[in-house]
C-alpha cells in the first residue's frame, strides 16, 4: 500500500529526484522536473494532513526496525502544519520563479541549481517528519548546505560575503544543538524525541540535562533568527534570487523554530522544574525586543528585501511571544502565526521577486511609481502588506487576534504583551506606507515608462497566495484546527 | 582528582572557547573557517569522550568469543563520522566561498569587503 508510505515520500521524492534533477540535459526540464516533485510533495503533504487530522499521529518504523532502536518517522499534526508550509512554498517558488531564475542564473548552471533545491526540499520536509534528534541535525545540515548554494547563486557579488555570514552563523547553530543533543545522549543513552522524554525523568543528575537545554536552545535561536541572534538574516535573503528568497523566508526560520517548540516542550518541558518559567522569561524577552527593534530598523531600511528580512525579525518574535506564554491559547496562536507568517512573507518575496525582474533592482528609488506601471503586482503587495499589518479580514489578523486573546488571560503582564504587539504593529504600517507611498504617489523614474508587468506566470502564484491570505482571514478553520491540536501535543507533553 | 579525571572534557570546553574566539575576531575568511574547524573538533571530542567505558574494549565482537567482554559504546562514534562528513562539506563549501570572494572583490578581509559593499 502506498498510503501505509506517504510520511516517508516528502523526504525520499526530492532526495532521489536531486542527482536526476542535476543530470537534465537542459534548464526548462529540469525546472519541469523540480516543479513536478514540488507539487507531488504538497499533495503527500495535503494526504497526510487529511489522515492526521481523522486518525492522530503516524509513527513509521523505517526499514522495519521498531523505535527507539530503529529510526522513527513521526508526522503529527505540528509536522503537518510545517509540511504543508514548506511544500507550498516550494511548489508556489519553483512555479512564479522561472523568469526570474533564468534572468538571474546561467542556463547551464540551472539543473545543479534545482538539484541543490530539491536537496533543500528533502531536508527541510525531513525536520518537519523526523522523530528522532540526531536525524534532525543531519536533516539541518543538509537544509542549510543546500540553502548556501542557492543563495550564493544571487545576482551580484554581494551574495557571497551574505552567504559566508549565514554559513558561519548557521553552522554555529547547528553545532551548538548537536552539543546539547550529545549531552542529552550521554545522560540518557537514547536519541529518540519520545524516548528521550520518557527517559529524563529517570535521570538522578539533571545539570548536564539544563546545560543540554541551553545548547539547544540557543543553537536553535541562530538558526531561527531569534533577536540578537538575527544578523545573518537580512543580508541572505536580500542578496539571494529572488526566487530562493521566496522559499526560504517562508521555511528556514521556521523550521528552526519548529525544532525548538518540539524540544523545549516535548523533550526538557517535563523532565525539570521551572523550565517553563526559565524558557519563558528567556524567549519573552527576546520575542519582545525583535518585535521593537526588528520592525523600528525595518523604517530606516531603504532596501525593501532587507526591509523585509528585518520585518522577519520583528514575525519571528511574535511567533515566540505566542510560545512563551506556555497556555493553549498562546502556543496555538504562535503555530497559527508560523502558518500565516510563512503564506504573508513568502507572498510578498513573490512580489519584490517580479518588481526586481521589470525594475531591476529593488531599493526604495527602484520602485518609484511602480504602482502604476505594475499594478496588479503593486496591489498584491500592498494586500499582503495589510496582512502582515493585520488588517481585519486577512491572515496576518487571525494570528493577532488569536494571540491577543491569549494575552488577555495574563493579567497585567497581558497588556504590556499588547501593547507591544500593537506598537510593532504601528511600526508596520510605516514601512509598508513608505512602499506605498513611493509606488503610488511618486512618478516613475525617467524612462521607465516601458516597464511592464510582471509575466502571468509570477502573477497568477502572487495572487493565489493574496487569495489564499482572505480566505485564511475569513474562515481560519484549518490552521487554528492544526494549531490547536499541535498546541495541545505540545503541552501535554510539557507536563 | 576528579577535575583532572574530567581532562577531556577540559579540553572540549577550551577548544570551543578558542575555535569561537578566532571565528568572533578574525577579520581573514579563511582564518574564520579555521576557527569553525577547531569549534567543531571540539565537539567531535565531546562525542568521542562519552562513548568510553571503563575497561571497555573496541566494540568488535569475534567469532565465539566470552560473554562477559565489556565493550565501549559505537553508537556516539557513528553519529560522530557523521558530523565530520557534516564538517568537511561545510568546510569545502565555505573554502570555495572564499575563493569566489576573492574573484569577486580581490580580498579576502571582512572589513574590506564590507568597505567596498559600503561604497556600492
Amino acid at each position: 500500500m502506498l498510503a501505509a508510505q506517504y510520511p516517508v515520500l516528502p523526504v525520499i521524492v526530492p532526495l532521489l529526484s536531486a542527482p536526476i534533477a542535476a543530470l537534465m540535459p537542459n534548464r526548462s526540464l529540469a525546472w519541469i522536473m523540480a516543479s513536478l516533485v514540488s507539487a507531488l510533495v504538497f499533495a503527500t503533504a495535503v494526504a497526510l494532513t487529511v489522515i492526521v487530522s481523522a486518525q492522530g499521529m503516524i509513527s513509521y518504523e523505517v526499514g522495519g526496525w521498531p523505535a527507539p532502536y530503529g529510526i522513527e518517522v513521526r508526522v503529527d499534526s505540528f509536522s503537518v502544519v510545517m509540511l504543508l508550509v514548506i511544500s507550498g512554498a516550494s511548489t508556489l517558488a519553483l512555479i512564479s520563479g522561472k523568469a526570474s531564475i533564468d534572468a538571474q542564473i546561467p542556463s547551464d548552471r540551472q539543473p545543479l541549481f534545482f538539484a541543490a533545491w530539491l536537496l533543500a526540499l528533502a531536508a527541510y520536509s525531513g525536520i518537519a517528519v523526523a522523530g528522532d534528534a540526531f536525524n534532525i541535525f543531519v536533516f539541518m545540515e543538509i537544509s542549510s548546505l543546500a540553502g548556501y548554494v542557492l543563495i550564493a547563486n544571487g545576482p551580484d557579488r554581494r551574495a557571497l560575503p551574505a552567504t559566508f555570514k549565514y554559513l558561519v552563523m548557521g553552522t554555529i547553530g547547528a553545532s551548538f544543538y548537536l552539543i546539547g543533543v550529545g549531552l542529552a545522549y550521554m545522560m540518557t543513552g537514547t536519541l529518540n524525541i519520545a524516548d528521550l522524554h520518557a527517559r529524563l525523568g529517570d535521570v538522578p543528575y539533571l545539570r548536564p540535562i539544563l546545560l543540554s537545554a541551553a545548547f539547544v536552545t540557543i543553537g536553535l535561536a541562530v538558526k531561527a533568527a531569534v533577536f540578537p541572534l538575527h544578523v545573518w538574516m537580512p543580508n541572505a535573503y536580500a542578496r539571494a534570487p529572488s526566487a530562493v528568497a521566496v522559499f526560504l523566508s517562508a521555511c528556514s526560520t521556521k523550521a528552526a523554530v519548529y525544532v525548538m517548540l518540539r524540544f523545549d516542550f516535548m523533550i526538557f518541558g517535563g523532565a525539570f522544574a521551572h523550565h517553563d518559567v526559565q524558557f519563558s522569561t528567556v524567549l519573552m524577552s527576546l520575542a519582545l525586543l525583535g518585535m521593537l527593534i526588528g520592525s523600528a530598523v525595518a523604517i530606516y531600511e531603504r532596501d525593501v528585501k532587507r526591509m523585509l528580512g528585518y520585518s522577519s525579525v520583528g514575525q519571528i518574535g511574535y511567533i515566540l511571544l505566542g510560545a512563551s506564554m506556555i497556555s493553549l491559547g498562546g502556543v496555538s496562536a504562535g503555530v497559527i502565526h508560523m502558518f500565516n507568517h510563512a503564506m504573508i512573507k513568502g507572498g510578498l518575496f513573490l512580489a519584490m521577486g517580479a518588481l526586481v525582474l521589470r525594475l531591476g533592482g529593488g531599493t526604495l528609488d527602484d520602485l518609484k511609481g511602480a504602482g502604476r506601471t505594475m499594478p496588479w503586482t503593486m496591489g498584491a503587495f500592498v494586500l499582503l502588506g495589510l496582512s502582515l499589518i493585520g488588517m481585519p479580514l486577512t491572515a496576518g489578523f487571525i494570528s493577532k487576534w488569536y494571540l491577543v486573546q491569549a494575552a488577555l488571560d495574563l493579567g497585567t503582564l497581558g497588556i504590556v504583551l499588547i501593547a507591544a504587539i500593537l506598537i510593532s504593529s504601528l511600526m508596520a504600517v510605516v514601512y509598508i506606507w513608505r512602499v506605498v507611498e513611493v509606488a503610488y504617489f511618486q512618478s516613475p523614474q525617467a524612462g521607465a515608462s516601458k516597464h511592464q508587468e510582471a509575466p502571468l506566470m509570477m502573477l497568477v502564484p502572487l495572487w493565489a497566495v493574496v487569495l489564499a491570505n482572505v480566505y485564511f482571514g475569513l474562515d481560519p478553520s484549518i490552521p487554528v484546527d492544526l494549531a490547536t491540536n499541535a498546541a495541545n501535543i505540545l503541552l501535554e507533553h510539557a507536563k | 582528582m576528579e577535575i583532572l579525571g574530567l581532562y577531556n572534557y577540559w579540553v572540549f570546553a577550551i577548544l570551543l572557547l578558542i575555535g569561537l574566539y578566532a571565528v568572533i575576531t578574525k577579520p581573514n575568511f579563511t582564518k574564520k573557517l579555521i576557527g569553525l574547524n577547531i569549534f567543531q573538533a571540539a565537539i567531535f571530542l565531546l562525542y568521542i569522550s562519552m562513548d568510553k567505558v571503563d575497561g571497555g574494549t573496541a566494540p568488535i565482537i569475534p567469532h565465539g568469543a566470552a560473554k562477559d567482554i565489556i565493550y565501549s559504546n559505537p553508537v556516539p562514534q557513528v553519529l560522530i563520522l557523521t558530523a565530520i562528513v557534516v564538517g568537511i562539506s561545510t568546510t569545502a563549501l565555505g573554502l570555495a566561498l572564499v575563493v569566489r570572494i576573492r574573484e569577486a572583490y580581490g580580498t579576502i578581509e571582512e572589513d574590506k569587503v564590507i568597505s567596498m559593499d559600503r561604497d556600492q
